[in-house]
C-alpha cells in the first residue's frame, strides 16, 4: 500500500484516503458545450507517468488537496491543498 | 489389524539424533485415514507417519498417482492432509497434537485403493488442455460436466458449518524485517539489532536455524551460537511458523503469523522501513520417468527426516548427488542405517534413468542401464532460489548459468537481499554477509525514518537524516553447479498439478511456446507449491522445446502471497460496526423486527406493518426515523451553498421555513432529496437521505473545499446527535401539544413547511419541522440524542388514549407511495436526471449556477426521456413485483420500480419508469410478471395515490 503525503498531516496510508480522481476545471456551466463538460464528466488521460490527481483525506483531516503521482512506481512528488483565497484576510 | 488398534507395522523410527526435534517424553496417539498412530511431540504428521513405516500419504490431483513425502517441509506438494474440517494442512510441517484426526485427501474409496487411479492409464487420454477442450460443448451438458470435475477437483474438503475462528490482525512499524530465519537472517538481524533497529525476524519453520539444524555437529554448534545472539538483542521479534507473503508499494509487507495460543492465524501488516530478504535456497527436484513415486525425495528430505525427525526413510537407497548437500545425505543415510545401494555422481556424468515400482519405488535404471533394487531414491541436483519478494519489489532477477541458478539484479533503497539467494561460501563467509547486509539494512533505515518524519508538516521533531555512510557489503563467492533439470526420460515437473515434461512439451509443439502461456495452458506452477518446487524445471523443458536458452525463455511471474494464507486471516476479526438509534432497546422490547439498513439496523415493523399504515391514517403514529442524514450549516454564505448544491433556489428562504430539495450531480443525476430548514439567519439543518449522509458530506466538503474556498461556511456532520422522531396521523398536533412547550402549535402560527425550536417533554433545544412524508399532518422532531428515548416513551404514555403506536419503515415506505414520494436509489437509478423524476417544479434553471445545470439544460430540451409515473393495475388485487418489466410486445419500455398493497385504497399501487409515449394519464401500459404473465396497469394523473392536493398534510 502506497504511503501518500497529505499536505496537512504528513505521510499516512492510501486506505485513508479517497481517490476523487484526476484533477480538472469545471467549464462555465453557462457556455459550455456538451463535448466539453461531457469531456469534463468522463475523459480521463489516465497516463503511464505523471499525473496530477485529487484525493481526500476521509479518516485524516478531511481535506481535499492535490497529488501529483507517478502511476508507474507510485513516486508522489508533491502535494499541495487547494489555494484558499480568504487565507490572506485571517 | 482392526480398525482402532494402535498400528504397529515395522517402526522406522531411529535412536536419538543430535539435532531432533522431538519430545520423547511425550508419547501420544493420533489417527491416520481412522487408525491410531503413535506420536512424540515435535513430530509433523508426516514424520510420525513415517516413523510408523508409512510412504503414501495421497493422490495427485490429475493422474490420482500415490505420493509420498518429496520435501519433508511446508511445501511438501504430496503431504497435503484433512485435519478434521481443515482441508489442505501442509502433512510435513503441521505438528501433530494428541487425538488429531487427520486423513487423506483425494483418495476414493482409500489411499492404497484409488478408484480414480485408473487415469494413469488414460494419461495419453488426459493431454495438456484436456479439461478445456473436453468439457466445453455442448452448453446444455455443462451441469454433468460440473459435477464430473468437481468429484475429480484436488484438494480437501471444507465444512460449510466450520465456525468461524479467532484470526487476528496487526499493524506494526518495524524499523526492519528480516524474512527468513536461517543464519543469514539472524545474522543479519542481530547486526541490525546491535545497530539500534527494531527487528522482525520471521521465519517459515517451527524454529530458526535453516539447514544448520539438520546438518552436523559444527552446523548445530554454530546455530546455538547464533540463536543465544538473537535471544540477547531484546529489540528482535522473533516470529516462528510465520512467512512473510508479499512485499508491496512502501515497503508494506504482509506477514501470516501461525501456531498462537488460541488464535487460528495473525495477518500482521507491517510498514517496514528495509527489508531483508533471506529466505536461503530450495532443493529442486529432477525430472525422469517415475520420480514422483513413493520413496523418491530430495536429499534435503532425507536429510530432514533423518536429523530433525529421526526417522530412516527407507532400508537401500540410491543416491544421485551433484552437490555437497547429496554428499552429506549419502553419510547421514550410512549413519541412519540405510544401505546405500549406488551413489550416481553427476559431477562425473552419474544419472538416473528411471524408477519403477507403483505403490513405491521398486528399483531404480541408473545411468549406465544397471538396475539396482531399492525403496529409497535420494536426488541432490541443484537449487532454486525463491526470489518471490525480490520480484515483487520490483527486481528482474538474472539466471546464471555457471551456478544453474537465479540471482537479484537492481533492488530498490528499502530492500536487500542476503543467504543463499545472494550467493554461497563457507558459513563464515554468509555471516559476514548477513551481518553487514543487517548493519546496512538498520542505517537505510535511520533515512528512510528520518524522511518520513521529516514529511511531517508543522513537525516539531528537528531530527536531521543521517549522515553515516554505507556499510561496505562483501561480495559472496558464488560456487559452480551443474545444470541438472530433465535427465533422459519424462517425468513430473508440477507434482501438485500433476504437469509432466512431456505435457509442456506437447503445449509447446501447440503453440504455447512462451513460459506464461504454456503455464497457463497446462497449469504447471500453479499448484498449491506454486512454483518454489518446479518453476526452473518447468523453463528448462521449455527451453528445451522451443530451443531457446534459459534466459530467452525467462521465468513466469511471480506474485503474492509467497505462500498460502487463510479467508480467515484475509478477513480479520469478524466484527462488523452497526449503528443503533437511542430508542432501540423500546424496540427490541417491543418485539420489532429489524432491516439492515447500510450502517444502521432499525425497525421493519412491529408485528402489522398494515396495522401500522392505518393507525397512521386514522390515529396518530410515530416512528423511529434517526438514520435520517442531519448537516448543521452556520455561516454567511450558507444559502449561497445551499443555491448551488440543489436544483431549486435557497436565497429566499426566510427564517423558520424549511423547503424540500434535490441534488443532481455533474451528470444531472439525481444524487440526494432531503429537507433543509433556516434556524437562524446564518444556521440552518439539513437532513439527506440515510443512505446518503456520508456521502453527500463528502460532496459538500469537496466544493467548499476545492471550489468555492471563499464561501463562509461550517458543516458539522450531527446525524448522531439527534434522535428523530416522526409523528404522523390526524392526531399528531394533539399529541405534539401534550409535550411541546413555548411553541404554539396552531396552523396559522405553525403552518407547513415551517420549523421551530422549542422545548418537548422538559427536553430544551429539540428542532420540530412540520413537514410531511407520509400525506398525513406530521412532524419531525429532533432531540438531543441522550433523550431520544426519553422523549420517545413520553410520546407513547402521552398519546396512549389518542391510540399512538409506532410504525416502521415498511408501514413508511407503503404511506409514502401512497403519496408518491420517490425514494433515491429505488425508484431513481444511475441514469435518472433530475426531469426525469417528475420535479421539473423544482428545476430552476434560471439561477446562475448549480451542481449538473448544463445537463439538466440540455434533458429539457431533449425531452426523449424515461419519466417516473404513478401506476394502478386493472386488476387492483396484483402487486406487481418491483422491477417487473413494462413492455411492449418484446421490447421492454419501462419497468416498476415501487409496488405495494394499499390497505387504504385497497388495491395495488406502484410507480415506475416509461417511456415518454406512455408517459400520459390514462395511457393503459403492459407489465411482464416474472412468471411470465402479463396484466395491464393505468398510468395516473399524478405520483400521489392518496391525497394529491396534500390538503391533509397541510391541515
Ligand atoms: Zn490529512
Amino acid at each position: 500500500m502506497i504511503l501518500l503525503p497529505c499536505p496537512h498531516c504528513g505521510p499516512r496510508n492510501a486506505s485513508e484516503f479517497r481517490y476523487a480522481g484526476e484533477a480538472s476545471t469545471r467549464p462555465d456551466p453557462n457556455a459550455t458545450t456538451p463535448e466539453e463538460w461531457r469531456a469534463y464528466l468522463y475523459i480521463k488521460n489516465n497516463p503511464a507517468g505523471w499525473t496530477t490527481e485529487k484525493w481526500f483525506h476521509r479518516t485524516g483531516c478531511r481535506r481535499y488537496f492535490t497529488a501529483e503521482r507517478h502511476t508507474v512506481t507510485n513516486e508522489v512528488r508533491e502535494t499541495r491543498l487547494p489555494a484558499a483565497r480568504l487565507e490572506s484576510n485571517s | 489389524m482392526s480398525r482402532g488398534a494402535l498400528k504397529t507395522g515395522k517402526s522406522m523410527r531411529l535412536g536419538r539424533q543430535p539435532g531432533e526435534v522431538l519430545d520423547r517424553s511425550r508419547q501420544f496417539v493420533f489417527t491416520w485415514n481412522g487408525r491410531k498412530y503413535p506420536a512424540f511431540g515435535g513430530d509433523t504428521i508426516i514424520s510420525a507417519l513415517s516413523a510408523a513405516g508409512e510412504s503414501v500419504f495421497s493422490r495427485s490431483f490429475k493422474y490420482h498417482r500415490p505420493r509420498g513425502l518429496l520435501t519433508a517441509s511446508f511445501l511438501d506438494p504430496g503431504c497435503n492432509v484433512q485435519v478434521g474440517d481443515e482441508p489442505n494442512v501442509r502433512g510435513a510441517h503441521r505438528k501433530v497434537e494428541p487425538h488429531m484426526a487427520a486423513s487423506a485427501q483425494n483418495a476414493w474409496p482409500s489411499l492404497r485403493f484409488d478408484v480414480k487411479s485408473a487415469n494413469r492409464y488414460l494419461e495419453r487420454f488426459l493431454p495438456p488442455g484436456f479439461y478445456y477442450k473436453t468439457f466445453m460443448e455442448p452448453q446444455r451438458l455443462w451441469p454433468l460436466y460440473e459435477r464430473v470435475l468437481q468429484r475429480f477437483a484436488g484438494g480437501g474438503k471444507a465444512s460449510p458449518d466450520a465456525p468461524h475462528g479467532y484470526y487476528d490482525k496487526r499493524y506494526a512499524h518495524p524499523d526492519v524485517v528480516v524474512a527468513g530465519g536461517g543464519p543469514a537472517g539472524m545474522g543479519a538481524a542481530v547486526a541490525a539489532a546491535e545497530a539500534g533497529a527494531r527487528v522482525m525476524l520471521v521465519e517459515e519453520e517451527h524454529e530458526l536455524g535453516g539447514h544448520l539444524r539438520w546438518g552436523d555437529e559444527e552446523d548445530l554448534a554454530a546455530l546455538r551460537r547464533l540463536g543465544e545472539e538473537v535471544a540477547r538483542n531484546s529489540t528482535i521479534e522473533v516470529m516462528t511458523d510465520s512467512v512473510v507473503t508479499g512485499r508491496y508499494d512502501g515497503n508494506w509487507v504482509a506477514v501470516s503469523q501461525r501456531s498462537l495460543p488460541r488464535v487460528e492465524e495473525r495477518l500482521i501488516k507491517a510498514r517496514t522501513k528495509t527489508l531483508v530478504v533471506a529466505p536461503g535456497l530450495i532443493e529442486r527436484p529432477y525430472v525422469f520417468q517415475g520420480n514422483d513415486a513413493p520413496g523418491v525425495m530430495l536429499s534435503t528430505a532425507a536429510r530432514r527426516l533423518i536429523n530433525l525427525y529421526a526417522v530412516k526413510p527407507g532400508e537401500r537407497a540410491v543416491v544421485l548427488t551433484a552437490n555437497a548437500e547429496g554428499d552429506a545425505a549419502v553419510a547421514d543415510l550410512e549413519r541412519a542405517g540405510v544401505e546405500v545401494a549406488r551413489v550416481e555422481d553427476a559431477r562425473n556424468g552419474g544419472d538416473i534413468g528411471r524408477v519403477r515400482g507403483g505403490q513405491g519405488a521398486r528399483e531404480v535404471e541408473c545411468g549406465d542401464g544397471a538396475r539396482i533394487e531399492c525403496d529409497l531414491v535420494v536426488t541432490a541436483t541443484g537449487w532454486t532460489a525463491p526470489t518471490s519478494l525480490l520480484n515483487m519489489a520490483g527486481d528482474k532477477p538474472f539466471y546464471n548459468p555457471a551456478a544453474a541458478r537465479f540471482f537479484p539484479s537492481r533492488l530498490p533503497e528499502d530492500v536487500l537481499a542476503t543467504g543463499g539467494i545472494a550467493g554461497d561460501g563457507s558459513l563464515d563467509e554468509l555471516l559476514e554477509h548477513a551481518r553487514a547486509t543487517g548493519k546496512e539494512a538498520a542505517r537505510r533505515a535511520r533515512g528512510i525514518g528520518a524522511a518520513l518524519r521529516a514529511g511531517i508538516p508543522q513537525s516539531t521533531d528537528g531530527e536531521e537524516a543521517p549522515q553515516d555512510s554505507p556499510v561496505t557489503i562483501p561480495d559472496l563467492p558464488v560456487n559452480g553447479h551443474l545444470e541438472l533439470f530433465r535427465g533422459r526420460t519424462h517425468g513430473i515437473v508440477d507434482y501438485s498439478e500433476d504437469v509432466s515434461s512431456k505435457d509442456l512439451v506437447a503445449a509447446v509443439k501447440e503453440g504455447y511456446d512462451s513460459a506464461e502461456l504454456a503455464k497457463r495452458y497446462t497449469t504447471a506452477t500453479m499448484g498449491p507449491t506454486q512454483g518454489k518446487l518446479e518453476t526452473v524445471n518447468a523453463m528448462a523443458v521449455i527451453a528445451e522445446a522451443t530451443g531457446r536458452s534459459m534466459e530467452e525463455t525467462g521465468a513466469t511471474t511471480w506474485r503474492p502471497p509467497y505462500a498460502p494464507i487463510t479467508l480467515g486471516a484475509l478477513a480479520g476479526r469478524n466484527f462488523e460496526p452497526v449503528r443503533y438509534s437511542p430508542m432501540q432497546p423500546w424496540h427490541e422490547r417491543q418485539g420489532a423486527r429489524p432491516l439492515v439498513a447500510g450502517a444502521w439496523i432499525r425497525p421493519d415493523h412491529y408485528g402489522d406493518p398494515e396495522a401500522e399504515v392505518r393507525n397512521v391514517r386514522k390515529n396518530v403514529g410515530v416512528i423511529d426515523v434517526t438514520p435520517l442524514g442531519k448537516l448543521d450549516l452556520r455561516g454567511p454564505d450558507v444559502s449561497e451553498l445551499l443555491n448551488f448544491l440543489y436544483v431549486n433556489k435557497w436565497s429566499n428562504l426566510e427564517v423558520g421555513k424549511v423547503r424540500y430539495g434535490v441534488m443532481c450531480a455533474e451528470d444531472g443525476v439525481i444524487l440526494d432529496d432531503g429537507v433543509t430548514g433556516r434556524l437562524g439567519p446564518e444556521h440552518y439543518l439539513m437532513t439527506t437521505t440515510s443512505s446518503g449522509a456520508a456521502g453527500v458530506l463528502e460532496w459538500i466538503e469537496d466544493w467548499l473545499q476545492t471550489y468555492q474556498p471563499d464561501w463562509r461556511v461550517h458543516v458539522t456532520p450531527v446525524t448522531g446527535a439527534y434522535a428523530s422522531i416522526n409523528i404522523a396521523g390526524p392526531k399528531s398536533r394533539e399529541l405534539l401539544a401534550r409535550v411541546a412547550e413555548g411553541v404554539d402549535l396552531s396552523t396559522e402560527a405553525f403552518p407547513y413547511m415551517n420549523v421551530r425550536t422549542g422545548t418537548v417533554a422538559g427536553v430544551e433545544g429539540c428542532f420540530m419541522w412540520r413537514i410531511g412524508f407520509t400525506g398525513e399532518l406530521s412532524y419531525e422532531i429532533h432531540v438531543p440524542a441522550a433523550y431520544g428515548l426519553y422523549v420517545w416513551e413520553a410520546l407513547m404514555e402521552r398519546g396512549a388514549d389518542l391510540g399512538v403506536r409506532p410504525f416502521g419503515v415498511e408501514a413508511q415506505r407503503v404511506l409514502r407511495l401512497e403519496k408518491g414520494h420517490f425514494i433515491v436509489g429505488q425508484d431513481t437509478d444511475a441514469l435518472t436526471q433530475g426531469f426525469g423524476a417528475g420535479i421539473s417544479w423544482a428545476i430552476k434553471l434560471d439561477k446562475e449556477d448549480f451542481v449538473g445545470k448544463p445537463e439538466l439544460v440540455w434533458q429539457g430540451e431533449r425531452d426523449g426521456y424515461f419519466r417516473l409515473i404513478g401506476l394502478q393495475p386493472h386488476d387492483g388485487s396484483v402487486a406487481p413485483p418491483e422491477a417487473s418489466q413494462i413492455v411492449e410486445g418484446k421490447t421492454i419500455v419501462g419497468r416498476i420500480t415501487s409496488s405495494r398493497f394499499s390497505s387504504t385504497l385497497e388495491r395495488s399501487i406502484c410507480l415506475g419508469f416509461v417511456a415518454p409515449h406512455l408517459a400520459e394519464p390514462g395511457t393503459t401500459v403492459t407489465v411482464q410478471l416474472p412468471n411470465g404473465e402479463r396484466i395491464t396497469a393505468r398510468v395516473m394523473e399524478h405520483l400521489a395515490h392518496y391525497d394529491p392536493e396534500g390538503a391533509k398534510a397541510r391541515g
